[in-house]
């Protein structure tokens, strides 16, 4: 029933103590969550820091990725792939489509000809509402199976230490399959005779409720010229993005959008392991890109390319990169577009 | 002395003890998720864009029971600096229930992302895209989510206060159940 109310003085000490527990418990448990007791939990601000040239990184830009131009184009659906995704962008029709052509360089002054990493980012945006966002690459396989992986992979390749790359190698015997592209496969002279590789594997979910596991890739309709990144070397540092540009001026550039269906027991968890090639491919539309625009004042500079940006019908897999790069790319975004000055727009005033 | 209210009606004690759940997960969500880049970054995010739709849903509901029920006065004796340090506090907490979810959604929507929330709903962009806007909603979500996490342990530490050292029923007046019969204790009140 009731309390007394003379409290003595030793019951109101216990109270204080009661509360003061309550308050501190709490608060370390908030602090706990936000990782500041945990300085090894890897978060995105660590990759980032992983990522910057020792010069530090470039204010203003990606964190990755940092050189690019932007297009704007359609994304003409042929609606094969709404048998495998409810996605309204899969469904034939004609979508407004935004993207970026990129290198994978932290330095958005590198040179076309030193960086072997090409890279597109893309938004697909259906009328109602609804967004596909993808950022893929040239090369066929990823470099590391997980996060932690890549993370190891920026450190020694940053470290000052010769043999960093070699102890790496040798403890992610994955990182194989990316090398041998990187050392072997050749060159292009042109974003526009790039294929672009998804890697990551997502699930699909169809009008009937079934999953399916996949990859996607955009193969390009222009014809392939193998080139040698000695024959790159000779061309201007920003060959790549004057010659889009003057390409699209002659007519707009396609690429076939193409959806792969992994077999029972693919491995879907893991970007460096490819699909055998005989699974079930099927081309879903046409990526026709009409317009390119610099990213200073481009509409690709504020756009996030965050692969988890994905329509009722698209989700994520147990694969573990597009949950690691909505992060880490997030944490980019906020710093980038806290940076804008460091990044002027050529043209004065807020872009319509 | 029945007619006098010293209790929070049942529907605005359900409401506050569903919110304190509620925004305190949406606290915890909010840090860890911006310190993580594993596998469950993805449903954190897509749950504290659900769950912060659904407290500002919930506070704009509680604001209106809060008009309509009013609250139960404090107590005559309660010092005036608690009185004024409750009072403002209780502001304060309203502004942050309704203000960081719009924080946030309005953060969304000048960074280009689509706010899409469980079960495919997707909410309307609320501000056009803009590099400077979304940086200052994005400082502004961020720090107040420190200071709105710093204000409900100084409410909780208030509460417990009533509670467990003045037992004066400005606890009980907020109570999850009722904690003691209100006439019971006025009248003990009034015979001490």
């Amino acid at each position: 029933m009731l309390q007394p109310r003379s409290s003595t003085a030793r019951s109101v000490l216990g109270s204080f103590v009661l509360i003061g527990v309550v308050v501190a418990g709490s608060a370390a448990a908030f602090a706990y969550t936000a990782g500041w007791l945990s300085p090894e939990r890897l978060t995105p601000w660590k990759m980032l820091q992983a990522l910057a040239p020792p010069s530090g990184p470039a204010l203003g830009h990606r964190r990755n990725h940092a050189k690019g131009i932007c297009f704007t184009g359609v994304f003409e659906s042929n609606g094969n792939g709404a048998a495998l995704s409810r996605a309204s962008v899969l469904a034939a029709g004609q979508y407004p489509a935004l993207g970026r052509f990129n290198l994978g360089t932290p330095n958005p002054e590198a040179a076309d000809a030193t960086v072997r990493v090409r890279g597109i980012g893309l938004r697909i945006t259906p009328p109602d509402g609804q967004e596909w966002r993808t950022a893929m690459i040239n090369a066929p396989v990823f470099a590391v199976s997980t996060p932690e992986g890549f993370h190891e992979l920026l450190l020694a390749a940053g470290s000052k230490d010769p043999n960093a790359m070699k102890v790496f190698a040798e403890a992610h015997p994955e990182f194989a399959s990316f090398g041998a592209w990187a050392k072997n496969a050749p060159w292009t002279g042109s974003y526009a005779e790039d294929r672009f590789n998804g890697l990551n594997s997502f699930i699909f979910t169809d009008g009937s409720g079934a999953d399916h596991a996949v990859r996607w890739s955009l193969l390009p309709a222009a014809q392939v010229v193998p080139v040698t990144q000695d024959d790159l070397k000779k061309l201007d540092p920003d060959f790549l993005e004057q010659e889009i540009t003057q390409r699209v001026r002659s007519g707009p550039l396609r690429w076939t959008m193409t959806v792969t269906v992994a077999n029972p027991g693919d491995p879907t968890a893991d970007p460096t392991k490819a699909w055998p090639e005989d699974r079930r491919t099927v081309e879903v539309g046409t990526l026709v890109v009409q317009r390119i625009e610099g990213e200073a004042d481009g509409p690709c500079r504020d756009i996030n390319f965050d692969p988890t940006v994905l329509p009722p019908g698209m989700r994520t897999s147990d694969d573990p990169f597009p949950a690691a790069r909505s992060s880490v790319y997030a944490k980019s975004y906020d710093l980038r577009t806290a940076e804008a000055k460091d990044y002027p727009r050529t043209v004065a005033g807020p872009k319509p | 002395m029945n007619a006098i209210r010293h209790h929070f009606s049942p529907l605005q004690r359900l409401l506050h003890w569903v919110m304190a759940i509620c925004i305190l997960a949406m606290l915890f969500i909010g840090v860890g998720m911006v310190s993580t880049i594993m596998p469950k970054y993805v449903p954190l995010v897509a749950i504290h864009k659900t769950l912060g739709t659904a407290i500002l849903v919930l506070a704009l509901i509680r604001l209106v029971t809060r008009f309509y029920y009013g609250a139960p006065a404090l107590p005559a004796d309660l010092p005036e600096p608690m009185k004024l340090a409750a009072e403002l506090s209780h502001y304060a907490l309203y502004a942050l229930m309704i203000g960081m979810p719009l924080l946030g959604w309005a953060m969304l929507s000048a960074s280009a992302y689509p706010v899409e929330l469980y079960g495919g709903i997707y909410l309307p962009a609320i501000l056009p895209q803009s590099d400077s806007v979304r940086t200052l909603l994005w400082n502004a979500h961020y720090y107040l989510a420190f200071a709105f996490f710093a204000l409900i342990l100084m409410h909780a530490a208030a509460a417990l206060f009533h509670a467990l050292v003045r037992h004066d029923g400005v606890f009980e007046a907020m109570a999850p159940v009722p904690i003691r019969d209100e006439v019971t204790r006025v009248e003990y009140t009034a015979a001490e």
